[in-house]
């Protein structure tokens, strides 16, 4: 049963249909439709699986300065009228919103082609046979346990509103995570890949690396925490960079209340703040991050430039913070790319005479707001690196660190990749980097 | 620190607050009404034809058991900054989740089209996803068997029901709470919102079982920010509210109003406050704060799903495992420290009266004296421990923690109240901070981070009071104390008594693959807690 996704032009109907519906002065309508599908497994057995088909819609209703959402998931044509008249009741109960911006009229998209039949197609059988390529080797092994999630997908998103927008655009989605234990309890190890198209996930290679790393990982030894070089490979870089991106807030900048304030008035774009070799970028296009190409209130994403050689040269602009200081509106990105360099991984390690190789990071959470301090814990897969190579498993870390530390301490860069187990989500591309004086407070015992 | 911070025991109100209000006046006594109802309205017939429909076609088409739930969840926020209102939100989600066991493998599918074609062809596709696993099955699953519940129901335990509030009585408790947070010095932001949701379930099983079920949860929050004048600091102070199962009578004794110039006055003394030495400090935690550190070192370690390995791929697993190493072992704290789970406490978060697999929750004690004596278990988890309950002659039966965020999505092992109770002396906050002689005092929550076995964890909070010879000598900030969880319990030596218990709650806690969010509660009580590693987390960029 896999569910219709509604087409563009099924979209642009009933879009229209509802806008129809509206006696407000202004309305505006997203819809998105999904089949979302999944696979679970843990202690080398299949536990949760299953399948959800959802169509939602979200509409906005205006009375000058006075709006309210209200969504609903329910497509009856009484449903549908009584949504769009309860956005109205509330809207005209709601209080003035002095930063209530006019609609946005047409729109200019580009066209990003995330869309696979195959992956749309995707059966539970296949994914339970690319299970197996994790649970036929533990379960033959009896030293290990696999715990893994897959979990494939069809969407497509709608805007349209009373001003004449229309935004569409569908996409699929594959991603596949897996943590390899062993059975004594001193080893973990993780891997996963992501695409929005399921025949380029190598599924059997994800499934020996969370393998190979599990055995390495076994019987870890201590080491005093304090500062190391460290090499993090790319998703651990991005469980932390990526972070910064909730940090760009212009106003926030403006209003004193961010990493980027100037003390003297403004916020420093323009200034150099990250070594010369940091570019961070978003753009839905790049074949690697194939995001949405418009935002949720209709603007058009391209390519943005946040870091470019080290230099901070935009911030976020609301539509309404941006009218009022005079500056062009900025569309929140739903992609982010940190630029990599041409080393391998491998190389990266060659070159380390002593360092610590981390596999991920967990459970960040913000320290301090002031310098985008983050504390966390590292996580299946922690390695002493000596003379060029991995030389022993080690006990899991807690750090106290921040993206514009490490970006300042950058000893090697390599290559870039589409990372599976984000913890803000999206679509994200970062490097394996090797950075020195990061943070180590404590030990965890945990593995 | 004072008597308003013991809002939510109705006896500590202040009197010039419920004078100034007649809603709140109106609120109190409503919520302190005997003998609150705790049974809903009865199931929709055309509801209860749709379970029959969807359990009918499972099992025509193979499943040996069947769940069917049909919910509707609606949710209600309003956020507003300084003196204006940001967003008004209403959503309505409706649809039917079917779970399938066929031949000891799970299926489930879920489905927004409310017709009898719909719900029967959600039950077809979970018994189609469940005999497609059967190639990568290695054991069967095995469901304890349960009573029936035939045709109950069952309502939180709310008063005035928040979708019968008007959108502007909403605002406009916001917006007064704003402009008092706005009236201190140096306090130039301050953002504030209400959380509401109402949910709807209703429960049938192959077993028999054919449960309606109805909770409300409140959650009003406010985040003062002060800034320095020279731009170089700027400090946030979040208002100490929990979210609770309750309705708007709660929002209104929360006091946000009355409340929210005392909290700005603390961010902007935040401003000027002394950062802390690095060091060991005895540390009185408020239950405000204390509720979350119980939540990550208690509530998440004791799931039996986690100590087993079921979400090793993401959430963790657990430092309490083996289980056969760990019942009746493990000395978790001192012998004054029990620790309960439960889905009864009157207001809180996770409380209901059958659990999402039909199952009548009970009260259970995870830690008994200082031992860990009990998991958190559904039908599927709670045989793995017949050994510990035939030798402690327990019944082995689930204690009713199967929970699913609503429709569609597949209900699993979620965490009830976990809540540390009152010692026997009746002693407060205050008590203990006199009777310290070097440390800090704690309230309200703040960074959170643990690892995935629940050993290694660092803790901020909202406000950090010095304490020197048993007497508040001022304010301290860049505060976070990183422990290893059965070190910290243990070096626990002081707790308040009964009076001093409170609630507090996460509203949004994650777990699962996909992503679940549930709401749950913690009780506490202040306590005393040894010699705990400080560290300052101020630098400059």
């Amino acid at each position: 049963m896999s569910a219709p996704i509604l087409s563009r032009e099924e979209s642009q109907a009933l879009l229209q249909r509802i806008i129809g519906f509206s006696k407000a002065e202004r309305i505006q309508v997203a819809l998105s439709s999904s089949h979302q599908a999944n696979t679970r497994f843990a202690a080398n057995q299949l536990s949760t699986s299953g399948s959800v088909d959802d169509t939602s819609i979200v509409v906005q209703s205006w009375y000058g300065p006075k709006h309210a959402v209200t969504t609903t998931n329910d497509l009856s044509e009484e449903s549908l009228r009584r949504a769009v008249s309860q956005s109205e009741a509330l809207a005209r109960l709601a209080p003035d919103d002095p930063e209530d911006m006019p609609l946005l009229g047409p729109q200019t998209y580009d066209t990003v082609d995330a869309w696979f039949d195959g992956t749309a197609e995707l059966s539970p059988t296949d994914r339970a046979t690319a299970a197996m390529t994790a649970l036929g080797a533990t379960r033959a092994s009896e030293d290990l346990r696999a715990a893994g999630f897959i979990t494939t997908g069809a969407s497509s998103t709608a805007l349209a509103n009373s001003a004449g927008l229309f935004a569409f655009h569908r996409a699929t989605s594959a991603n596949y995570t897996v943590t390899v234990r062993t059975a004594d309890g001193t080893g973990s190890g993780w891997a996963g890949a992501d695409h929005p198209d399921w025949s380029k996930l190598d599924y059997r290679a994800v499934s020996e690396r969370a393998i190979a790393k599990a055995k390495a990982s076994r019987t870890p030894v201590a080491i005093e925490p304090g500062r190391y070089t460290v090499i993090l490979e790319p998703q651990a870089t991005g469980d932390l960079v990526q972070l910064m991106l909730f940090y760009l807030d212009a106003r926030q900048a403006d209003e004193g209340r961010s990493p980027f304030v100037k003390e003297t008035g403004g916020s420093k774009v323009g200034e150099k703040l990250l070594d010369a070799r940091v570019d961070f970028t978003s753009d839905p296009r790049d074949p690697d991050l194939l995001s949405q190409p418009f935002d949720g209130q209709g603007l058009p994403v391209g390519r943005q430039v946040w870091f470019e050689n080290g230099v901070l040269k935009q911030l976020l602009y609301s539509r309404y913070w941006a009218k009022k200081q005079g500056k062009e509106p900025t569309s929140f990105p739903g992609s982010v790319k940190l630029a990599g360099g041409s080393d391998s991984l491998d190389q990266i390690i060659a070159s380390t005479e002593r360092g610590v190789l981390l596999t991920r990071l967990w459970y960040l959470r913000e320290v301090d707001p002031r310098t985008i301090l983050y504390t966390g814990l590292t996580r299946d897969g922690t390695f002493l690196v000596e003379n060029g190579k991995v030389s022993k498993a080690l006990r899991n870390f807690r750090f106290n660190e921040s993206p514009l530390f490490i970006l300042n301490n950058i000893e090697a860069l390599g290559r870039g990749e589409r990372l599976a187990g984000t913890e803000a989500g999206g679509d994200v591309v970062m490097p394996s980097i090797k950075v020195r004086d990061f943070n180590f407070t404590s030990l965890s015992e945990a593995v | 620190m004072t008597d308003r911070r013991e809002f939510l025991k109705v006896a500590g109100l202040a009197a010039g607050a419920l004078a100034a209000d007649p809603r709140l006046t109106q609120a109190v006594a409503a919520a302190t009404k005997p003998g609150l109802p705790n049974a809903g309205p009865p199931m929709d017939a055309a509801v209860r034809e749709l379970l029959m429909e969807a359990l009918n076609a499972a099992k025509l088409s193979g499943a040996g058991y069947a769940d069917v739930r049909v919910g509707r969840q609606r949710r209600n926020f309003v956020f507003t900054r300084e003196h204006q209102i940001q967003n008004v939100v209403d959503t309505d989600t409706m649809g039917c989740g079917v779970r399938a066991l066929v031949d000891g493998t799970w299926g489930f599918a879920a489905t927004q089209t409310l017709t009898k074609a719909g719900v029967a062809g959600a039950a077809r596709e979970a018994v189609a996803i469940a005999k497609a696993n059967r190639i990568a099955r290695d054991r069967a699953v095995e469901l304890l068997p349960v009573p029936v519940y035939k045709d109950v129901s069952w309502q939180s335990a709310f008063t005035v029901d928040p979708w019968s509030i008007s959108v502007e009585e909403k605002a406009d408790l916001l917006l007064r709470a704003n402009a008092e947070a706005l009236k201190v010095k140096n306090v130039r932001f301050v953002n504030s919102a209400l959380f509401l949701v109402k949910d709807e379930r209703n429960f049938a099983s192959t077993d028999g079982s054919v449960i309606a079920q109805v909770f409300v949860r409140s959650y009003p929050t406010l985040t003062a920010t002060a800034v320095a004048p020279d731009r170089s600091d700027f400090q946030n102070r979040d208002a100490d509210i929990a979210p609770m199962g309750r309705g708007w009578e709660y929002v209104l004794l929360s006091d946000l109003v009355g409340r929210a110039g005392g909290w700005a006055e603390q961010a902007a003394q935040k401003l000027s406050a002394k950062p802390v030495e690095v060091g060991r400090y005895d540390l009185v935690l408020h239950p405000s704060h204390l509720w979350l550190t119980i939540h990550e070192s208690i509530g998440h370690p004791t799931e039996l799903d986690r100590a087993m390995g079921y979400e090793a791929n993401y959430a963790g697993t657990s430092f309490i495992a083996p289980p056969e190493k760990m019942l009746g072992k493990l000395k978790y704290g001192p012998a004054m420290m029990n620790v309960q789970g439960d889905r009864s406490q009157e207001g809180a978060l996770a409380t209901i009266g059958y659990d999402d697999e039909g199952v009548k929750p009970e009260d259970f004690l995870i830690i008994k004296g200082g031992i860990f004596n009990d998991y958190q278990t559904t039908r599927e988890q709670a045989g793995w421990l017949r050994w510990w309950y035939d030798q402690q002659k327990r019944p082995t039966r689930s204690h009713g923690c199967s929970y699913s965020q609503g429709w569609s999505d597949v209900q699993f092992q979620r965490m009830p109240n976990v809540s540390l109770l009152p010692g026997p002396k009746e002693q407060s906050f205050q008590d203990l901070i006199a009777a310290t002689d070097r440390g800090i005092a704690i309230e309200g929550d703040g960074s959170f981070s643990i690892d995935q076995q629940r050993y290694n964890a660092q803790f901020g909070g909202q406000v950090f009071h010095e304490i020197r010879g048993g007497k508040v000598v001022g304010m301290l900030k860049d505060v976070a104390y990183q422990i290893r969880t059965p070190d910290f319990w243990n070096s626990m030596d002081l707790i308040g008594g009964k009076a001093s218990y409170q609630l507090g709650g996460s509203f949004f806690d994650g777990k699962g693959q996909p992503g679940q969010s549930n709401g749950v509660s913690h009780g506490s009580v202040p306590a005393r807690f040894r010699q705990v590693n400080v560290i300052n987390t101020g630098r400059k960029a």
